[in-house]
This record gives structure tokens, sequence and C-alpha cells, in this order.
């Protein structure tokens, strides 16, 4: 009887067999960063529009479950917040896989606060301090005597490691941050709490929450965050987005990354509140 | 052919129950192989040493040291047993502060001895460097890089499980805060939970019975990340109020949130538990003349302890293991608990917000497969005292 079983089976397994090839072999897997999830996927949108014999996968995951992908070779396209670790290309070597890598876009940081915190400014130095402990009252730093109440990513989160490099050049976070699954969960977070600070992608800014002018001189030259100053260099916390494909498969990948970077690839990415790449000086 | 079709039945229900059994064993197995391999990986991070000056005496430094002196909360050698002598750290990224790009060459093939040579000209230095980068002719000396020892793990109170160069895995807050937060999430749920089971099942009418039993129920069909959005929107801005909290994310209204979704399971369960007490009983009590009250606690109550028991283990099963309600609202804060007005973290909330980024195998990964381990103990553990609790009144 168990035989039996396994030979009505058969047709059915060859039929979705059948189905995976059929999909793999036009479908073009892209995964990672969901930094880069919205954008990509509307990228892909407009792509598969022009060529609609083509299709694309868009998934997210973040940027190290990206990067695992492409090694293990179940995405195309890695999307990265981050650039790639050493310890990631030493495993790309032992497979004798060579990553390349491509600039999509850029990305601001805002530091944001609960909108009734009458601090306007800080400077790196001082936002160091805060999301290290060291300062823990709004007073230290020209604001009411209150708590201050510090918001983090998750550490799976490519937003965590660039902000922990930028702002608090490599030093670890305090172990007692408050660490919150999505931006969407920050935003609610400061909008709700008096004395909170955390830090949003520049796309993620709303009316809830109040951005702070940012200093990377010690104080001589404060900038909001926004796409233009972000674009002129004066705003500071930016950072770069990746693609990472196998260089191998450049040929399969470079339609796709070729309109990210056209000037309609980019206009998409300025309407998505992230800086198009030659905006760079 | 009935004969035939009884015997197949027979070896099917066999089967299904050894195939579960292997799985499950196979799936504690594969739990204990990964998370073991924790003990058997290094401090510093693989394919990186930490290169020093050749004349420092300092040959070893814990985790916590290495955090410390990279986040220059120690900044003389001395702290670490060494010279009175302030403590300089290098890390690759710093190399274009030392160095011009084109010194160090276009695929920076330079890097390597130009950063050997540089360690060696300062004695107060310790760089975070690739292994293939130390220069062997430079001279210099390297911390010792031992294997993470399990007093750091079980006893260590700081979890930074991505920090460069030596993460730190100090599961102590984890696992207090998830009891922690199981403790008080039964404490609320229990009284509420056997009042209910009481109320329907010996005082409720039939018909109000017939409402309440599916409406509590429904209570189990909700998503709990749904849960969790719930207790962040409206709970941690309740207890915020309520309290003067500077902070609502805190482990109460991680409680709140569980205990809610700890009360069908402990509600359903006691109140079968009661109802199939046999009438035979409760008749016999009512005809010596206890009252409806006494009947209920000295008779039907404890008659059914080991339903109402097996009820409330289910209920902390799910407080324990409860991951994205968990980690929506307790704001995830790595630090042991003093009080529950804190914010905490638990074990399944670390698991699931943090495995889609640990590089498979490394000892993050593994880490997390330890915590894994310690969930499942902890729910051993409560299901072993419930069948001894069970076992003791049933004799």
């Amino acid at each position: 009887m168990p035989q039996n079983r396994m030979n009505r089976n058969k047709p059915l397994i060859a039929i979705i067999t059948a189905l995976c090839i059929y999909g793999q072999a036009y479908a073009q897997r892209i995964k990672g960063s969901d930094t880069l999830l919205p954008l990509t996927q509307e990228l892909a949108e407009d792509y598969v529009e022009k060529h609609p014999s083509e299709e694309v996968i868009v998934t997210g995951g973040g940027t190290g479950v990206g990067i695992a992908s492409l090694m293990e070779n179940t995405t195309d396209i890695a999307m990265a917040s981050r650039r790639i670790k050493f310890g990631e290309k030493m495993e790309f070597a032992e497979e004798e896989l060579q990553s390349r890598e491509v600039v999509v876009a850029y990305d601001a940081l805002a530091v944001v606060v609960n909108p009734s915190n009458p601090v306007d400014s800080l400077t790196r130095e001082q936002l160091e301090a805060i999301f290290r402990g060291k300062i823990t009252n709004w007073k230290e730093v020209g604001g009411t005597d209150s708590k201050i109440i510090v918001y983090s990513r998750e550490t799976s989160s490519g937003t965590y490691e660039f902000f922990k490099e930028s702002v608090l050049e490599n030093k670890n976070y305090m172990a007692s941050i408050l660490s919150m699954p999505a931006t969407g969960a920050i935003i609610q977070s400061v909008r709700q709490t008096k004395g909170a600070i955390g830090y949003i992608g520049l796309a993620y800014l709303n009316p809830y929450v109040k951005a702070l002018a940012v200093s990377y001189d010690g104080g001589e030259h404060y900038a909001m965050p926004s796409v233009e100053n972000a674009a002129d260099g004066s705003y500071p916390i930016v950072r770069p987005l990746y693609y990472y494909y196998d260089a191998e498969r450049e040929a399969e990948v470079s339609p796709f990354v070729t309109y990210a970077l056209s000037p309609e690839g980019q206009k998409t990415v300025l309407g998505q509140g992230f800086i198009p790449v030659d905006f760079e000086k | 052919m009935k004969k035939f079709l009884e015997k197949a039945v027979r070896w099917l229900l066999t089967a299904s129950g050894f195939v579960t059994s292997l799985v499950i064993l196979l799936i504690i197995a594969f739990l204990f192989a990964e998370g073991a391999g924790l003990f058997r990986e290094h401090t510093i991070e693989e394919g990186y040493v930490l290169a020093l000056h050749g004349d420092n005496p300092v040959k070893e430094m814990t985790a916590a040291e290495i955090k410390a002196v990279f986040d220059e909360d120690i900044t003389s050698w001395e702290a670490l047993g060494g010279p009175d002598m302030p403590i300089e750290t290098f890390r690759l990224e710093d190399a274009d502060k030392y160095f011009p790009e084109e010194q160090l060459g276009a695929q920076y093939e330079n890097a390597g001895r130009l950063i050997s040579s540089l360690i060696a000209s300062r004695p107060g230095m310790i760089a975070f460097i690739p292994e293939s980068m130390a220069d062997a002719d430079a001279g210099l000396s390297f911390i010792e890089d031992n294997t993470i020892s399990p007093k750091e793990v079980f006893a260590g109170t700081e979890w930074f499980p991505t920090a460069t160069p030596a993460p730190l895995f100090g599961m102590w807050p984890l696992l207090a805060g998830t009891l922690w937060v199981s403790f008080f999430a039964i404490l609320f749920a229990l009284p509420f939970g056997i009042s209910i089971a009481v109320y329907m099942a010996e005082i409720a009418s039939p018909k109000v019975r017939g409402f309440l039993k599916p409406v509590i129920e429904l209570l189990n069909g909700i998503p709990s990340v749904v849960y969790g959005f719930f207790g962040l929107i409206v709970i941690v801005p309740i207890l915020q109020q309520v309290f003067g909290l500077p902070v609502g994310e805190s482990g109460l209204a991680g409680s709140i949130v569980l205990a809610i979704m700890a009360l069908p399971t402990i509600v359903s369960v006691s109140e079968d538990a009661m109802r199939n007490c046999p009438p035979s009983l409760r008749e016999a009590s009512l005809a010596l003349g206890a009252t409806q009250w006494q009947t209920i606690y000295r008779v039907v109550i404890p008659s059914s302890m080991s339903g109402i028991a097996s009820g409330v283990v289910l209920g902390i099963g799910r407080a324990v293991g409860e991951t994205m309600a968990v980690l929506m609202v307790t704001g995830n804060a790595a630090v042991v608990p003093t009080s529950i007005l804190e914010p905490l973290r638990t074990i399944p909330a670390t698991i699931a917000a943090e495995l889609g980024e640990a590089p498979t195998g490394g000892a993050h990964y593994q880490s997390l497969f330890l915590l894994g381990i310690i969930l499942f103990f902890i729910t051993f553990i409560i299901n072993l005292s419930v069948e001894y609790i069970s076992a003791r009144n049933k004799g």
C-alpha cells in the first residue's frame, strides 16, 4: 500500500518540481535589508512593467540574512544597509565566490525626540554620551530636568550597526538601552514617551516626532536632516545603501541593477526619501 | 479485508507515535548540538587577533575587559596588570587616519606591514586586526584567545552579542527577565482564570455559559502580534500615566499582555476539569448540608486539582515561550530587572529578534541555541513538577 501511494504522488512531485524550476528560471530574487525593501519593491514594479517577460521577487529579513542567502545561492541580489563585513567576505572567499558591490542610494539617519522636548540640536559627542549612558538627564544638554529614555533598533538591523559606527565611533551602546523590533515601534514609543530619544531613517520622519539638528564638528555647524542637507554633505549621519551580487552572474542581474541606477530609477530613489547616487559630491 | 484494514490502522498509529517521538528527540539533539558549540568558540572574533607592542606584559584579558578597553572605559594598562601607561585603541577602520590612501596601496596590500610597524612603534597600543595583517617579523605580542567559559555565559550580566572585538554572552539578565515577567503574568492570570472557571462551571446559568465560553476561547484565536500591538498602543501609555513612569515599556506591560494571553488556556482547561468532577461527590456534599460555596472550595476544586494544575502549567508554558507580544511591549533592555516597572528582555524575544542576523554557526548563533536549551529546561522542569503534583493528588 505505501508503494501504491508513492506512485500516485509521483506525478504531483514532478509537477511541483517543474513549477519550481520554471519559477527559478524566470524570477530574479532580491533579499535583504528592510531599509531598502520599499525602495527595491517599487523599483521592481516599475522594472517589471517595462519588461513584462521578467519577474522580480523582493523579500526582506535584514542585511545579514540577505548576504547569507547570497552565499547559499538562495538570492540573486542581496540588499544591504551596511558594507559587507570582513568575516562575511572571508566566507565568500572560502566558497570561492566573488561579490560585487553597487551603491544604489544614500540614506540619512535622523535623531528624533518627543515633540514636547525643548532641545533642538546635539553634537556627536553629546549623542555618543547619551547612547552610551554617560548622560542620563536632559538638563545636561540644555533641556528640562527629566530622565533620558534611549531607544535603539535590534542588533539584527543594519541601522543599529551604522548608528553605532557613525555616532558612537564603534563603541557599544549601554546595556539598558531599549531595543525595538522595528522603526515603526521606535516612532510610536518616542511619540508617547516624553523623555525619549531614538534614531530612524530619513524617509520615516513624520510630524509626530521631532528631528534634531546634529553637529559633527563640536557645535560649529548644525544641520537638520533633509535630502538637500544630506546630499550637499552638511548633514553628517549619511550611509550608502548597497546591492551585492555574485560576480559570475553579473549578466543575469545587471539589467535590473542598471535600471536602478538609471535617471528613472534614481527618481524613484528620491521619491522614497533616499538620496540619489549622483547627488554625491 | 477488514482484518487487513485494522492491521494497517494499528500500524499507522504505532508509526505515528514513534515518528513523533523520534522527531522530538532529534530536535532536542539538534538544539544541544548547536548550543554546546558556544563553549568551543573563542572570545575574539574569528579571523582576528588583538595585537600589542612586544614589550607589553599583559597577556590575558576577559571579554568584559576587552569591551571596556575598546569603549574607552578602561584607559590605563595599570587596571589590567600592566605598566602605568595610557591605552591607545586601534581598529582597522582607523587605518586611514594614520596612513594616506596611496600609502596603503590600491588593494591595501601594504596595510598589514604598515599597521604592524605602527603597533610596534606605540608601546600603549592595542589593535584589533585580521590575523593575516599581523606581520610575523614585527615582534608583536598577542592577547591569548581563550574559549568562552560557561561562567561568563551563565553568570555574566552583560548581553552584547554583536560587540567587537569580543562579544559578551551574559545570559543572566535574559533568564531573570523571562522568569520575572512570567511570574507576574501568572500572578495576574491565576486568580482571574480560576474565578472565571468556577463561575462558568458552577454558578453561571447554561445560557450565560453558552455565551461566555466562546468569547473567552476567542481570545485564543487572536494572533500574538496583535496582542503586542495592542499592548504598545494601549497598555504602555496607560501604565506610563498611572504609575508616572518615565518609560511605559516595562515588565508590567509584558506581564499584563501575557496574563490576557494565558487566560483562555487556564479558564478552559480548569473549567473542563471542574465540570468533570463526578456528580456523586457534589451531591453527597450538598446532601450533608454544605452550602454551594462550601461545596465548591472543599469538594469541587480539590477533586479537580490536577486538571486546574495542568491548565496553569499550560498557561505558564504560553507565558514563558511567548515571543512577539513580549518583544513589542517590554522594551527589551538587557539588564537584570530589579522591579517589574522597568524594561526587561526575555529569552524568546531575544531569539526571535536576533536569530535572523546571527551568521549560521557563529558564536552568536550558538548562544541563541543555548538560550533555547535554557528555555527547554524551564518548561521541562515545570512539566515535571506538574506531573508530580497531579500524581500526589491522585494518591
